[in-house]
């Protein structure tokens, strides 16, 4: 069975549905990715998983356990970690106070949750002390990952993650990812680089206006002539 | 005027002022900074703060002994005013929980005025002469003044630097939403920082009443140099609060240098206007307002 299991979503922010039927599935050790046009309701149906939209119709089941309607402190406590599409990171803290406020719930010894992330993001281990905010953008990326790692996750939720990074730093982000899968985390992901994403993800959901519209692997979709056509420039 | 006749009457006095200021501005700044509103009943907590000392100094302690009662009684002020007025208003435009604040100021200082009259008082009569350290002359109450206010400011800084609710407050103040995806409980930040605020009302509104004299208004009249201070020092941030007070204390009482005594109370508000035309966000980049 699937580890993440959305059914039929359909919700929104205020009383008008932005969803209209979305449904999902990520297996365990799976990077999943979603594409398609800006407002399609890719960051939507990511706030829905985390608990963030008022869910109307259909299921989010999460680990043998229905979580629709569960607010996200709860969520997170459940093994799901969500990083923002913006404002990602505390820009006035220190990378490593970012990271203990990822593990804000934990309590206990934390070295090896320091060193596992710090083991994930080597670049990091030097810039430790220094702001969120005066990274790079690529560095920030890294920091905002690191602080959903923190709580050891069974799903982790990144949304464009390699927005206005340099292909250099996009490489990097998607080989920390599957770093990260290879540790044992499920990955659902939207990404704006659908070309890259689909040839590196395990399988893909192609979404337009509030619904479902192609899914596949990835490289069935990159092989797909309408999806071709849809985004990846014919 | 020699050297050491400005400091003693210039400097000094500044210095003195200028962290009773800082102690005032840097529960305005947490305010802003994590609450995000004006809090305009700031000078009439310190007002009430300031009197809760002098009950007890009437009941017999003294008034070094008696601040750390006052500034748990007021913290204990500042969280039910929370919890039956601002919190009440928070889903609601923030403009509405500063109107609140402005209500809340005028109904602390009736209770002032009711319970302990509107005539000046001091927490003790008699004239103190200054002790003379290497031709800098300081008093008692201002030494410890200024003591008292370098222990609040490094405790503080220590609170939110290590501790694990400190840094809570400053992700809260940083990135509210990532806070709350964090686990980080709203609720707790909001009393814990009412609390903090309380407690700093209470020393700020203590100290100038020790150095001066107590009455009904002193809070409502320092509460622009706060501000002013606070913003000066750039909004958010504990040190710039510091920085700005000491600005602002230290420019009043030079103020009388270049204009009419009457006019020291303006110093604030030219500053203020200074800041925000030259540099909005203050001194340290603070907050946008
Ligand atoms: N907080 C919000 N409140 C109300 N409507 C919103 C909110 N966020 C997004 N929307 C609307 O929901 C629709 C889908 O937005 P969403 O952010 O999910 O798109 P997206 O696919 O992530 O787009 P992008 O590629 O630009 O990130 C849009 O029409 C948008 O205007
Ligand atoms: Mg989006």
């Amino acid at each position: 069975m699937a580890l993440l299991d959305m059914k039929a979503v359909r919700g929104g922010y205020g009383d008008a549905d932005i969803l209209h039927g979305v449904s999902m599935t990520v297996g365990e050790r799976e990077i999943v990715v979603i594409v398609g046009p800006n407002g399609a309701g890719k960051s939507t149906a990511m706030k829905a998983v985390f608990g963030l939209l008022t869910v109307r119709g259909g299921h989010i089941v999460f680990d043998g356990e229905d979580i629709t309607g569960w607010a996200p402190d709860r969520i997170v406590q459940r093994g799901i970690c969500y990083v923002p599409q913006v404002d990602n990171v505390f820009r006035e803290m220190t990378v490593h106070e970012n990271f203990e406020m990822g593990a804000f719930l934990r309590r206990g010894d934390l070295s090896a949750a320091y060193d596992r992330i710090y083991g994930l993001f080597p670049d990091l281990k030097a810039k430790r002390r220094n702001l969120a905010g005066d990274l790079s953008g690529g560095q920030r990326q890294m920091v905002a990952m690191g602080r959903a790692l923190m709580l050891d996750p069974k799903l982790l939720l990144l949304d464009e993650p390699t927005a206005g990074l340099s292909p250099k730093y996009m490489e990097q982000i998607f080989q920390i990812t599957r770093d990260v899968r290879d540790a044992g985390v499920s990955i659902l992901l939207v990404e704006q680089h659908a070309k890259q994403a689909l040839a590196f993800c395990d399988r893909g959901y192609v979404l337009a206006t509030g619904a479902n519209r192609h899914e596949g692997t990835g490289q069935a979709l990159l092989a797909d002539r309408e999806v071709a056509e849809m985004f990846l420039g014919g | 005027m020699s050297f050491m006749e400005f400091i003693n009457f210039h400097l000094v006095p500044g210095i003195v002022l200028g962290s009773v200021y800082a102690v005032g501005a840097i529960g305005i700044t947490l305010v802003f900074g994590i609450l995000r509103f004006a809090h305009f009943a700031h000078g009439d907590m310190a007002t009430l703060g300031a009197f809760i000392a002098l009950a007890l100094v009437t009941a017999g302690l003294t008034p070094w002994a008696a601040l750390p009662v006052a500034m748990a009684a007021v913290a204990v002020v500042a969280i039910v005013v929370d919890k039956l007025f601002y919190d009440y208003l928070k889903a609601r435009p923030k403009i509405m929980t500063v109107m609140a604040s402005l209500g809340v100021a005028l109904m602390l200082r009736a209770v002032v005025q009711v319970v302990f009259g509107v005539d000046p008082r001091t927490y003790a009569t008699g004239i103190v002469r200054p002790d003379d350290y290497f031709g800098i002359l300081l008093r008692d109450r201002e030494l410890y003044t200024l003591a008292a206010v370098v222990l609040i400011v490094i405790g503080l800084t220590l609170f939110l630097r290590h501790s694990r609710w400190g840094k809570a407050m400053r992700a809260m103040s940083d990135n509210p939403d990532l806070a709350r995806l964090s686990g980080v409980d709203n609720r707790k930040v909001t009393m814990l920082t009412w609390a903090i605020v309380g407690a700093l009302c209470a020393a700020s509104g203590f100290m100038l009443g020790i150095n001066n004299e107590l009455h009904s208004m002193m809070g409502w009249q320092v509460l622009l140099p706060m501000f002013a201070a606070a913003i000066l020092g750039g909004v958010g941030r504990v040190e710039g609060a510091v920085l700005g007070g000491l600005i602002v204390g230290i420019a009043e009482e030079m103020s009388i240098f270049i204009l009419p005594a009457q006019y020291k109370a303006a110093t604030a508000f030219v500053l203020l206007l200074l800041i925000l035309l030259v540099r909005p966000r203050g001194l340290l980049n603070g907050k946008v307002l």
